[in-house]
Formats: C-alpha cells, sequence, structure tokens
C-alpha cells in the first residue's frame, strides 16, 4: 500500500464508523473492496492490518455499533473474509475474536441489520473469501456458520439463496481437495466432519418430498458436478445415487427440471441418462403421435407414450405448450453436439418428429387424433415454435440423415422461405438452418461439385432469393443478402452455384440494395457485393479507373458510400470489403494496389466514424505487409539477400508510401483523440520500427537526430506535422502536387523520435485509469462526505 | 324474432331481424359471383371471345350454341351478365322498416330491394358508406352499360336445360331469379332513401328499439350495429377489422354485454395473413417490372387500394421503381381518390392528425402530383396517348367480366413477362380466369383481406363476454351472473373450409356453440323476453305506500291504468270513481272502475316448520307428522286426515270437508306471514 494511502486510510475508516456521516455512493465501498483484495493478494496482508490499525479498529467498531447502516455492515463483513483468507491475518483477527462476533450465531444474526439482504449476502461473500485455509473450515463447523448457509439456501433472496448453495460447493470442494491423498469410500466416518455435515443435508432434503428443499439439493450437486470432476465426486455420486434413482421413481415427477440439469451437467451412468433423456422426448413423441408418424425406428420412445401429464400441458394452451416445445428444442439442440457419447441419441426419430412440428406450425401436417387437431390449432401460425424448430433443425443437419427425410427437410425449408405468412424472424432462421443443409449436402457428395439433389434444391431457391429480395420488410432484404454473403463464401467456387446464380437475377437485385433506404441493408448489400465480386461473380467489374463506363464500376460505387453514406454501418462495411479485397489478392485491385490504397484511405481519413478510421488502418497495414513483407522470421534456409540490394529495395518502398500519403494518415491517426485508432496506428508503426531497425536505416543519418531518440509524444508529432505542412505549401505546386510532400527521412525521423513503446503502454490503459487508482478513490470519498457536511452548514 | 336469412354468401349478408314489432333487415349484399359463369364483356371487339364454339349437348343437340360458349373446356353464357339477388319469396320486403347498412360492399343489392318490392321504410348508412357506395354501383352501372348486349340468354335456365349442363352451370343456385344490373335511375332513387348517421349516434325506431352504428374498422365509414330494447341487446358484427388500415379502429367496448351477436362477413381467406400478403404483392410487382413486364390489379376502385397505394408509395424508391408509371383506371377513379382524403373524421388517428398540419391524409395525394400515379376514367381517351410501358394498372372488375380489366386481360394475356396479380377476395381466381384461357401471363393469388379472422373473432368474443358479469336482477340478492353470450353465424364459420377439413382451427369456437343460418332459412334467436320497461306516472308513484318486507326491500300494491303507445308503457292513476249522477245507469259503473275493495291482503315470508309445528301441537292436534319434500315439507295430521303441504311459494291445506277445520289452519299458518 503506497503511503498517500495509508495516510487517506484513517479518515476514510472514521468516515465508515461514524453514524452521522452516510457513504451515497456504495459503489465506492465495492471498489474499496476491490482495491483491498488487490493489496492483499499483492503483499502481506498481516503487515497491511499491522501497519494500518485502523483496520482492525473499523471491524471491531461496526461489530459493537448498534443501528449500524446494512451498507457498512456488509462492507465489513466482505472486508474481514478478505483478510481472514490469509491464514495468518485469520489468526491475527482470531485473537481479538472480531471474526467470532462477526460470523457466528451470536453476530448480525441476531441482529436487526439481517433482515436486509444485503447483510445476508456480505455475510455469505465473507465466508466464501476466507475458506481458503483448513482453519477457516474448522472455524465455521465450530461456530455454527454451516447451518446458517444451509438456512440461507432457501431464502427470500434469490442472489443470497443462490450464493448459499454456491457457497456449499466452494466449502465442500476444498474440504474434499485438501483431503485428495486419503482414499475415499461411501463410508461416513472416511469423509471430513465438514463434508459429512454438508453431504448429510443434502441427502436429508433429496429426501425430505418437499419440492424446494430438493430443488436445492439438486442444484448443489449440479453445480458441483459441473465445476469438479476430481474422483472423489465419484465416490459422491455412488452416495447420492439411490437418493436421485428414487426421485426419478416417483409420480408425479418432483424437481423435473432440476433434474434434467442435474443429468446435463454430467455425464453418469446410462440409465438415469437414458431416463433423463426419455423426459426431454416426450413432448416431441406426443406430437409425433399426435400426427401418427410412426416414432421411428429405432423408435423416439420405445415404451408406448402414455404421459398424460406432458399431454396435458402440451394442450391446456397455447402459451404452456409453444413453452413447453421450445424449451425442449433449445435443450436438445444444447445437448446435439454431444450426440456422440449418447449411444443412442435418436436422429432419425428427432428430424421427423421436428418436420412434424414445422408442418403443423405452418397448417401442412394432417392431424390423426383429438390431441393432433388440437396441437394443430395450437401451433399453427405459432413463431416461437417455429423459430425454435427451424433452429433446432438447422443442428441436427450434423448428422447422418437418410435421404428421403433430406427431400422432406428440403421441402419443408422451401415452404418457409416461400410462404408469404413467414415472420421476418422466423425466415431469418429458415435461412439458417437452409444454409446448414445445404453445406452438410456438399460435405456428403463426394465429388468437387454439387450434387443433383441440391442443384435441384438451388433451382428452387433462387427464385425465392430473388423475391425476398425485393420484400417490401427490410429484415427480409436484410436477410436473403446475408444468406447469399454465406453461400457465396462456401460455394463461389462450385459450378453449379456460379450457374444457378448467374443465370437469375440475383446479383442485379443485390447491387440495387447498395442504394437501399434502409442503412442495415446497404450493409449487408456491400458485404455480399463484395464477396460476389471476390468469386467472380459480379456482372460489373470493380475496375479502379473505369470512369467512363456507362455504368458505375462496383469499386467507384462503394467509393461513393464510403465518402457520402450517412450512416456508420455501410461505411465499415465498404471498407472490410475493401480490406478483404486487398488482402486476398482481388484480381482487379492487385492491377494497381497503391493507387486502390491511396483512393481509399484519402477517403477514411475524413471519416468521423472511429471504427471505420481503425479498418482503414488494417487496410494500410496488409498493404504495408504486402509491400515490407511479414514480421522477420528466422528461417534458416531463407535465401539472404544481399543488405545492400535489401537496403535499396526499401527505400523504393518507402518512396512509394510517402508518395502514397500513407504516413499522413498513419501518424494523424496516432494523435487521433479516439484511442483505438491511435493504438492501430501505434502497433503499424512499431512494426514498422521493427521492420526498418532490422535493415539499419533507422541508425539515424545526423547528430541532431539522436538527441531526441525515442522520447517524443504525440504533441511533438503534430507540431512536426503541422510544421511539414506548412513546407509544403511553401513549395511550388508542381512539387506538392507530385505529392512528394514526405521524404523517407522525414518518415525515419518520426520513428526515431516518439517513444513508440511508452505511447503503447500510455494507450493501452482505459482512459479512466487515473480516475481508477486507490488514491483517488480514497479522496473521492472524503471529498464527499465533506461536500455533505458544508451542505449541513448552509442549512444552519 | 328471427333471423331470416336472405343471402348464402358470409361476406355479402342480408338478414331479417324481427325485433320487438320491428322489422329490420340487416345489410343489402349482392352476390356477384353469379358473374363468373358468363362470359367477359370487351371493351374493344374481341376476335378470340367472339369465335368462340357454341356449346353442344353430348347427343349433338346444338340448340343451346347461341347462349352457350366453350372456352378452354369451361362453358360460358353469352350474355348481359347477371346478379343473384337477396331471397324475396321467404319473407315480405314490403314489411320491412328499416335497413341498416353496414360498409360500401354490403349495399350493392339495395337498388332491387327498395325499387321492387314495394319497400317504404328507411335505410340508415354513414357518409362514406353512401358516398363510396355510390361510386361503386356508379361503376358497375357503367361497366355493364357501356357494353351493349343485344342478347339476353334465357334457355339454359329452364331447369329442365340447366339439369343437363356441365358444372358450375348445373349447380348455379335459383338461377330464375338472376337479374340484370340496375339503372343509374333506380340507383339514384335507392340512394335517396338513405338517412345519413355518424357513429354511436343513438336512432329510435318507433320507440321500441334503438339503433346505433358503431366503427368496425373495415373501411371508410363501416359500421357493426347495435339494435337494443331496455332489456335485450343484439350486436350485428359484419365486416369489421382490427388491423390498423386507413380506417378509424374497431369499437369493441360497446359490444359488451350482448345477449345476441349476430357475426358474418369475417375474412374470406382465414389462411392468408395480410401483411405476408403486401409483402408478396410488392416483391412479385417489383420482379415482374425490372424484366420489362406489366402488372394487372384488378380491384374495386376504393377500399384495398388506398392500402396497397399507400404501401408502394413507401416502396418504390427501395425496389427502384419510381420512374415506372401507376395508373389507376376506373370511370370513379377521380372521385374515389379525392373522396379518401375529404372524410378525415372516419380515418385512424394517424391520418386525422395529418388534416391539422394541414396534409393529405392519404399519401396517393403526392403519387399522383409527382406524375407518379395517373389515373383516367377509360382506356379511351387521354388514357391512350399517355400509355407507357412497363407500367403497373389497377383497374375493376375483380371478377374479370366486365370493366377495363377486361381488355388489359386481352392484350397483357399472351406475354409470359406481364403478371396479374389478384388482391381482392371475393371472387376465385381460377374461375375468373377461366375464359381467359390459354394465358401465358404469370397469376399472382395474393388476397388481401383485413376482416377478422378466427383467432381474432374469439378474443373479441372473450373481450366481449368477460366483463358481462352484471348484478342479476333480483334486488335481493348482490350475486353476479354470467348471462351467456349467444353467437348467431352463416354456417360456412361453423365448420372448415372443404379444402382444408382439418383445420379446426377455421371455426368459430365459442360456449354456447354458435348457431348456424343458410340462405333461406330463419332462426329463432335464442332470448327469450322477459322484462318490459313501464314508466309510473309521479302521482301514481306518490300514492304509493311501500311496506319493508326484508331490510331494503320494500313492496306496495298499486291499482293504477296501464297505458301503452308507440312500445312505450305507462302507469297511470286510475281514473277517480265518477260521482254516480242520479241515474239508472248505476250498475254500469263497476264494470269501468276496478273494484279496489275486493283486494284481498298480499302475504310474504316464510314458514318456519320447527315453530309451525310446536304451534299445532299447543293448539292441541298431537299426532303431527312431518315429511319432507322435493320442494319444501308436508305436515300430516293423522288423526285429522288433514295434509299442510308447504312450499316455497304455496300453501295448501287439504282437508276433507272440515271447512272449521281448515280454517283454523289457514289462520295458524297465517299467523307466521306478513301481510300488506
Amino acid at each position: 500500500m503506497d503511503i498517500e494511502c495509508s495516510r487517506l486510510l484513517p479518515s476514510v475508516c472514521a468516515v465508515l464508523v461514524d453514524p452521522k456521516q452516510f457513504v451515497a455512493d456504495d459503489t465506492c465501498l465495492e471498489k474499496l473492496l476491490d482495491w483491498f483484495k488487490t493489496v492483499t493478494e499483492a503483499e502481506s496482508s498481516l503487515l497491511v492490518l499491522q501497519e494500518n490499525p485502523c483496520l482492525t479498529e473499523l471491524l471491531f467498531h461496526v461489530v459493537k455499533l448498534q443501528d449500524v447502516n446494512s451498507n457498512i455492515l456488509s462492507f465489513t463483513l466482505r472486508l474481514a473474509g478478505i483478510f481472514a483468507a490469509h491464514e495468518n491475518s485469520f489468526q491475527y483477527l482470531q485473537q481479538g475474536e472480531v471474526l467470532l462476533s462477526l460470523f457466528s450465531e451470536a453476530g448480525p444474526l441476531s441482529r436487526p441489520a439481517w433482515e436486509d439482504p444485503s447483510v445476508r449476502s456480505g455475510w455469505i461473500q465473507g465466508v466464501g473469501s476466507m475458506v481458503q485455509h483448513e482453519r477457516a473450515v474448522q472455524f465455521l463447523c465450530d461456530c455454527g456458520a454451516i447451518d446458517v448457509i444451509f438456512s440461507l439456501q432457501g431464502d427470500p433472496s434469490l442472489f443470497v439463496a443462490s450464493t448459499a448453495s454456491q457457497l456449499l460447493v466452494h466449502i465442500l470442494g476444498f474440504t474434499m481437495h485438501s483431503r485428495r491423498a486419503v482414499p475415499l469410500t461411501t463410508q461416513d466416518c472416511d469423509w471430513p466432519v465438514c463434508a459429512r455435515m454438508i453431504v448429510g443435508h443434502i441427502e436429508e432434503s433429496l429426501r425430505s418430498g418437499t419440492v424446494p428443499q430438493i430443488t436445492q439439493a439438486l442444484n448443489v450437486l449440479t453445480t458441483l458436478f459441473g465445476r469438479c470432476h476430481e474422483s472423489w465426486t465419484e465416490v459422491l455420486w455412488m452416495r447420492m445415487n439411490p437418493f436421485v434413482g428414487s426421485l426419478l421413481e416417483k409420480e408425479p415427477l418432483l424437481a423435473a427440471h432440476s433434474l434434467v440439469d442435474l443429468f446435463l451437467s454430467m455425464a453418469r451412468p446410462q440409465t438415469l441418462r437414458t431416463k433423463a433423456f426419455n423426459i426431454l422426448l416426450q413432448p416431441l413423441a406426443c406430437v409425433l403421435q399426435a400426427a401418427s408418424q410412426p416414432t421411428g425406428s429405432p423408435g423416439l420412445l420405445d415404451e408406448s407414450l402414455n404421459d398424460s401429464v406432458i399431454t396435458d400441458i402440451l394442450l391446456s394452451s397455447k402459451s404452456s405448450c409453444a413453452g413447453l416445445l421450445c424449451q425442449t428444442l433449445a435443450h436438445l439442440e444444447e445437448l446435439q453436439p454431444m450426440s456422440h457419447l449418447l449411444i443412442d441419441w435418436p436422429h432419425v426419430p428427432l428430424l421427423s418428429a421436428v418436420m412434424t412440428i414445422l408442418r403443423f406450425c405452418s397448417g401442412l401436417a394432417t392431424p390423426a387424433s383429438s390431441v393432433g387437431d388440437r396441437l394443430c390449432g395450437i401451433l399453427i401460425g405459432c413463431f416461437r415454435v417455429q423459430r425454435s424448430a427451424l433452429d433446432f433443425l438447422g443442428t441436427l443437419s450434423q448428422g447422418p440423415s437418410p435421404s428421403e427425410l433430406i427431400r422432406g427437410v428440403v421441402e419443408i425449408l422451401l415452404v418457409y422461405l416461400k410462404s408469404p405468412d413467414s415472420s421476418p424472424t422466423v425466415l431469418k432462421k429458415a435461412f439458417q438452418a437452409t444454409l446448414k443443409w445445404l453445406l452438410s449436402l456438399s460435405k456428403t457428395s463426394t465429388s468437387s461439385d454439387l450434387c443433383p439433389q441440391t442443384q435441384h434444391f438451388l433451382r428452387d431457391l433462387f427464385p425465392i432469393l430473388q423475391k425476398r429480395l425485393c420484400s417490401p420488410c427490410w429484415e427480409v432484404r436484410d436477410s436473403a443478402l446475408e444468406f447469399l454473403t454465406q453461400l457465396t463464401k462456401h460455394w463461389g467456387g462450385r459450378a453449379g452455384f456460379r450457374q444457378a446464380l448467374l443465370s437469375s437475377e440475383v446479383p442485379e437485385l443485390a447491387e440495387d440494395l447498395l442504394r437501399d433506404p434502409e442503412s442495415y441493408v446497404r450493409a449487408s448489400a456491400v458485404t455480399a457485393m463484395g464477396q460476389l465480386s471476390s468469386r467472380g461473380l459480379c456482372s460489373n467489374p470493380i475496375g479502379t479507373g473505369s470512369k467512363n463506363d456507362e455504368k458505375k464500376s462496383l469499386f467507384l460505387e462503394l467509393l461513393e458510400i464510403l465518402s457520402t453514406d450517412s450512416e456508420g454501418f455501410p461505411r465499415r462495411a465498404v471498407i472490410q470489403v475493401f480490406t478483404e479485397w486487398l488482402r486476398e489478392g482481388h484480381t482487379d485491385v492487385s492491377k494497381d494496389k497503391e493507387q486502390f490504397v491511396t483512393k481509399v484511405l484519402q477517403v477514411v481519413s475524413c471519416d468521423l466514424d472511429w471504427e471505420v478510421r481503425v479498418q482503414g488502418l488494417e487496410l494500410a497495414l496488409v498493404f504495408l505487409v504486402q509491400t515490407l513483407g511479414q514480421h522477420e522470421t528466422e528461417c534458416p534456409y531463407a535465401v539472404e539477400m544481399s543488405s545492400v540490394t535489401q537496403s535499396t529495395q526499401l527505400t523504393e518502398s518507402l518512396q512509394m508510401l510517402c508518395h502514397m500519403k500513407l504516413f499522413d494518415f498513419i501518424f494523424s491517426a496516432l494523435c487521433d483523440c479516439d484511442r483505438p485508432v491511435a493504438r492501430k496506428s501505434c502497433d503499424i508503426l512499431l512494426y514498422l520500427k521493427a521492420k526498418l531497425a532490422h535493415h539499419g536505416s533507422l541508425q539515424g543519418s545526423g547528430e541532431a537526430c539522436t538527441e531526441s531518440l525515442g522520447t517524443q509524444n504525440t504533441a511533438w508529432l503534430e507540431t512536426t506535422l503541422r510544421k511539414w505542412k506548412a513546407r509544403d505549401q511553401g513549395q511550388p505546386s508542381e512539387v506538392a502536387d507530385r505529392g512528394d510532400c514526405q521524404e523517407p527521412d522525414d518518415v525515419l525521423e518520426v520513428l526515431r523520435s516518439v517513444d513508440l513503446e511508452g505511447l503503447r503502454g500510455t494507450l493501452a490503459k482505459s482512459s479512466d485509469h487515473i480516475e481508477k487508482s486507490p488514491q483517488s478513490l480514497l479522496q473521492d470519498m472524503l471529498a464527499t462526505v465533506g461536500i455533505l457536511e458544508e451542505n449541513e452548514a448552509d442549512c444552519y | 324474432m328471427g333471423p331470416y336469412s336472405l343471402s348464402g354468401h358470409p361476406t355479402l349478408p342480408c338478414n331479417v331481424l324481427k325485433f320487438k314489432s320491428t322489422t329490420i333487415m340487416l345489410d343489402c349484399g349482392l352476390d356477384m359471383t353469379s358473374t363468373l359463369n358468363f362470359l367477359p364483356l370487351p371493351l374493344v371487339q374481341s376476335p378470340r371471345l367472339s369465335n368462340l364454339p357454341g356449346w353442344a349437348l353430348k347427343d349433338g343437340n346444338t340448340f343451346l350454341d347461341k347462349e352457350l360458349k366453350e372456352c378452354s373446356g369451361h362453358v360460358f353464357v353469352d350474355s348481359v351478365p347477371e346478379f343473384c339477388l337477396p331471397e324475396t319469396e321467404l319473407i315480405d320486403l314490403s314489411t320491412v322498416d328499416v335497413i341498416l347498412i353496414s360498409n360500401y360492399h354490403c349495399m350493392m343489392a339495395l337498388p332491387y330491394i327498395t325499387e321492387h318490392t314495394g319497400f317504404t321504410g328507411t335505410v340508415y348508412a354513414t357518409e362514406p358508406t353512401v358516398q363510396i357506395g355510390r361510386l361503386l354501383m356508379e361503376e358497375l352501372v357503367n361497366f355493364i352499360e357501356r357494353v351493349p348486349k343485344a342478347q339476353s340468354a334465357s334457355l339454359w335456365k329452364n331447369k329442365e336445360v340447366q339439369r343437363l349442363l356441365p358444372a358450375p352451370l348445373k349447380d348455379a343456385v335459383e338461377v330464375s331469379t338472376w337479374r340484370r344490373c340496375y339503372t343509374m335511375q333506380e340507383v339514384n332513387s335507392a340512394l335517396s332513401k338513405i338517412q345519413l348517421v355518424g357513429y354511436s349516434q343513438k336512432i329510435e325506431l318507433f320507440g321500441a328499439v334503438q339503433v346505433t352504428p358503431l366503427s368496425s374498422g373495415y373501411a371508410l365509414g363501416s359500421s357493426n350495429w347495435i339494435i337494443q330494447s331496455h332489456y335485450e341487446k343484439v350486436s350485428y358484427v359484419s365486416g369489421s377489422s382490427l388491423l390498423t388500415t386507413h380506417p378509424q379502429p374497431m369499437d369493441q367496448t360497446s359490444l359488451k354485454n350482448s345477449d345476441v351477436l349476430i357475426l358474418t362477413g369475417l375474412t374470406q381467406i382465414p389462411t392468408a395473413n395480410p401483411d405476408g400478403m403486401v409483402g408478396e404483392f410488392c416483391s412479385n410487382l417489383a420482379l415482374t417490372v425490372r424484366n420489362g413486364g406489366n402488372v394487372l390489379i384488378p380491384c374495386y376502385p376504393s377500399g384495398v387500394i388506398y392500402d396497397l397505394l399507400e404501401c408502394l408509395y413507401q416502396y418504390i424508391d427501395s425496389a427502384g421503381l419510381s420512374n415506372v408509371p401507376f395508373y389507376f383506371i376506373s370511370p370513379v377513379a377521380n372521385s374515389s381518390l379525392e373522396f379518401a382524403q375529404i372524410f378525415a373524421e372516419w380515418l385512424c388517428h394517424n391520418k386525422q392528425t395529418k388534416v391539422y398540419l394541414p396534409e393529405p391524409p392519404f399519401p396517393h395525394a403526392e403519387l399522383i402530383q409527382t406524375n407518379k400515379l395517373k389515373h383516367y376514367p377509360s382506356i379511351h381517351g387521354d388514357f391512350s396517348n399517355e400509355f407507357k410501358q412497363p407500367c403497373v394498372v389497377f383497374t375493376g372488375h375483380p371478377s374479370l367480366r366486365f370493366g377495363d380489366v377486361v381488355h388489359f386481360m386481352e392484350l397483357w394475356g399472351k406475354s409470359s413477362l406481364n403478371t396479374v396479380i389478384f388482391t381482392e377476395p371475393d371472387f376465385s381466381y381460377l374461375d375468373a380466369l377461366a375464359p381467359y384461357q390459354p394465358l401465358a401471363m404469370k397469376c399472382i393469388y395474393c388476397p388481401i383481406d383485413t376482416r377478422l379472422n378466427f383467432i381474432q373473432v374469439s378474443k373479441l368474443l372473450k373481450e366481449v363476454q368477460m366483463r358481462k358479469l352484471r348484478p342479476e336482477r333480483r334486488r335481493d340478492s348482490h350475486k353476479v351472473a354470467q348471462v351467456p353470450l349467444h353467437v348467431v353465424c352463416p354456417e360456412q364459420y361453423t365448420q372448415p373450409p372443404p379444402a382444408q377439413a382439418h383445420r379446426m382451427d377455421l371455426v368459430i369456437d365459442c360456449q354456447p356453440p354458435a348457431m348456424s343460418y343458410r340462405r333461406a332459412e330463419v332462426l329463432a334467436l335464442p332470448f327469450k323476453r322477459r322484462y318490459e320497461k313501464i314508466e309510473i306516472m309521479p302521482e301514481l308513484a306518490d300514492s304509493l305506500v311501500p311496506l319493508e318486507i326484508k331490510p331494503g326491500i320494500s313492496l306496495a300494491t298499486v291499482s293504477a291504468v296501464l297505458h301503452t303507445k308507440d312500445n312505450k308503457h305507462v302507469l297511470q292513476s286510475p281514473p277517480r270513481p265518477i260521482q254516480p249522477p242520479a241515474s239508472k245507469k248505476r250498475k254500469r259503473v263497476s264494470d269501468d272502475i276496478p273494484d279496489c275493495k275486493l283486494l284481498k291482503p298480499l302475504l310474504s315470508g316464510s314458514i318456519p316448520v320447527d315453530q309451525f309445528v310446536q304451534t299445532l301441537e299447543k293448539h292441541g292436534f298431537s299426532d303431527v307428522k312431518v315429511e319432507d319434500t322435493a320442494k319444501g315439507h308436508i305436515v300430516l295430521l293423522q288423526e285429522a286426515e288433514t295434509l299442510i303441504q308447504i312450499e316455497e311459494d304455496s300453501t295448501h291445506i287439504i282437508c276433507d270437508n272440515d271447512e272449521m277445520l281448515r280454517v283454523r289452519l289457514r289462520d295458524l299458518v297465517l299467523k307466521f306471514l306478513q301481510k300488506f
């Protein structure tokens, strides 16, 4: 702790314990705790306590105060926990019995302040911090704190209850971890006292038959098995197995969702997992049955379905039906990536089920029973279920599907893509699912081109895409463009796709959307056109100089968006497309890279959006790397060029970069008031410096330069830039026009003079790093109180 | 009580309701689907149509070949198109007192009713309904009259002949009653019988019934009607919409507390969501025009066209259609576009506020100003000079049997670049296209029907029923009772559409189940008249002496004369007994004046059986036995062979010829009751 803080601390402590003073802003207390945490981790906490007796006094004092502010009490509990986390401080505090008076049953528990959830929360957090050593655990067992934690599991405040559960997991984990050397059996006597208490409590809760208690116990287990995979948890599970098993046999099932969560958090005995999984499958089996689809072979559920509870929930109301189906589908979607772990993941029946749901939702399914009739009425046009089902359908593209089912998937996807009743959000999901299926179809195809089935799909798809690109609803146009971009990205090189695309009007329609009234759509159109152009699928060559063409080239069109569009999104999209073009060596760009980069940076340098400028710097970096080469790699086999050749090349490159005014842009970006821009610029200059240093160009040509080596800041740079500008204006116009206003020497001077490393450090810090310092925090707290005093005086 | 259903068409209803001695006709819709059986009336001589082959019977008999023509396997009547009128035989229409019109589409049969049935009553409708209804009628008359057709086919209507015809002619109903279109003179005469009303205006009919129009949200000036007496309320909901389009929103709250709700005019395309259809409309229009094709939109001159123009106004720039001309061709195009702008008070809130800016409420004004939308009375004249392709044409009639649309179908039908987009839901688009087959033109079906769908209906019914809790009329009870809402609707709404038999969501779902009617059917409305309101004259009320029989409940006897006139009932004091003139006619006086002295006191209260038995025992009846019955008790006096039957509202003493005993027992019973 620095001296200044130590000096301020007693006053702050005095303010905290003074009931007349009121710390209005409780975020100060949070910040103070954060600071103490850092301090105790960095230096000896005992020393801090000893050198600042005001802290121990604070703890004592708050304990004794009768009507203490609950925020302060909560703060004190947490502060005590932070110090008690270190064993020597714990002992120091124990000597004065501070901890006992704070955390035992005789402490704040008996006070009215305990009613305040923030105090209970502070207590739990204090205990939580403390549990870092055996002594603390022993202390908690002895003083009855464990029982308090048990009772807090059912606390009316959800935050308190949940933290209490987590604390139990933490204590159990800590206790068992420290005993890991001892082999463990399910016998109680093998377990440490504290663990025995906690495990006993969980068992008792599972047996209790009351839902809240069972839920609490299951939550503890779920968290535990989710976090900790040590061998003792296996033994623990053996203990819990009969209790959990008997829960599953109960009718009706208690705490079903918590059980599902528990099973999801762990991969344990197969039978239980199957049961849990079946719970998830039941609603879908019910849907399949309602449409009289065979539940599949092997079935979704082998036993015949007669769970009236599930059917009742499904049919009771539209919202409960939609809720249950959405939840089920979401859980299954989470499970799908783990499907290889499940021996009997019923891929095919699940696919049939989700397709049946989608058919019900669009009025296509023929109900086979009264349940079906009701489901049909409930699900038709239900956007929520449609969205979840399409999401899951997309996920199911990862898996082996028989071809007749794939045909069905394609049909249903086309129905949703085509239907005028699909809402924009549903349509977006339909596009996403379609993309996933298309890509999975092409994966299975062995030939390099698309399989006939996919070709057929595309033939149906493009007219729909055309129509969607003309939709009056901008969200629809936007998702159609995104879909086009993705598809082109993956399939741009496949002949079948290219043919289908080029024989449609899609490229022209996408190009028209560059002028869409909605900025998001313009941005998506820019990205899509960028992608189409990269793949040579754009009717319009981007030729940078085709000013005389009747139709404006795509490059000029995008450049115009970059310079004139009033919204940021389209401009950001343009500069990203340009960077991408440059990076991947777009044929039209490669013809005259310098001109391309010069033109783009000229526009970007005036942009008001910092993201555009950062992306502009990225483009500059790509160009620099392409010109000067990657960061030096120590490749022993690389052909070493003579240093003279290298240096000549470098000088030429620098000359060219100066000519392009690239450094103008990078240097002014270094002085940019938006930090990310300056940082990016700084990174580029450091790269450049490394590059040039290697070749000795930075060694300095004159004596004068060495004086200011690496010491200058941006203010100096700004002055220098201004100086150059003035100098340039003084030049005859033809020289200025040539753009030779900067000489490589000027650039080298800047690179030599400015303290780039220092600058990078400063820029890495957030802009409020000074305000965030502990000293400032302490001063602020005192100042606030001081102001309050003044006000009081005014009142009198 | 009715209703008598005179129309089988659920969205073009014509029902007659007899309610409290008034006869009310609800709407006067004209079923124009009959015209689909006729050949189109071309504005310009069409060699294709005039060269269609005549139709011959299977046995080769050709006697009908002048009347019936064949086109791509369909048979059409080659004659002036005719309409299927509402049923006129079910009820004598000259007895109809009033006709209530709910919207301009539902008044197209008005001239047939008001001019040819002896009708002498009044028609009630809002101003926009009348004005736009007039435009629709004017357009119809104009379309048909400007293409005079010499032939009027009638042979095919002979029942024996009709039997031999192919479907759908074979199955057409009541073809003998089909009539040609009315004349402008008849239209004017019919419209002159209309009295204009405003929303929420209360109109008294003969003192018995009050009718009130409410906004129904479907079209300019469209209304639902409340028909009520003091104790009964019937709501007539016809053509309503909950969507936010141009008209004033639907007034749902005033429908609450109805006993009966007659529900007609739901969406004809329950499976199509109007928003989705508008999207479909726009994208198809844009794709066609981009490829150099023309777009034809067969439509009515008012209604959805306003919304479509508004939608296109926002859309054309984003779709790059700014240079494509939009034409609206109708004899009433100009009036329709202008009327829409002046009925500000009948518009939705957003549009109303524009008027104060001041701005035209509909953006089509701007489209006209910037020459993007041009309107013409017909294809002849100016239009032919300024016509540029590719273009978008809005024109009638949606049946494709008459109007300028016939010309465009003939003109553009051969090219697959062109598209016809059907937005009006009244006609099957396949039937409408039948006489134009084979057709190369693309056909897009985007029916836009903003009227209520079944989900909205079930919400509406819940809403209407929700606060129906009202105090039961018994003053002694503070309980509330839910009076059931009876829904009456066309039979089509109680079963799913034939093509989608599994869609059980496409029916009206309510409790008690809806009562359905079909054409030419009478349905008894399910409520009984239980109460009538009677006024008491102040001096008579003064003379009453109420007696409190329970806390808060007082009774009084009243002797008065009930005076009934114009369905109003008044209790007046009886005339004072005239001082008997010393004449010989004295005997007659008692006939005129009710004899008040003969009145027995009225009894009230209940007999506590236990106490009654004790009293009997006190009075010497020793062998009293009590039996409980379903309605009360029987007290048996075995020795006296006497039975006292005590029920909630009566007490009987049954004893054999022992008058003394009966009187004794009666007096004992009376001790427990209050008299007044």
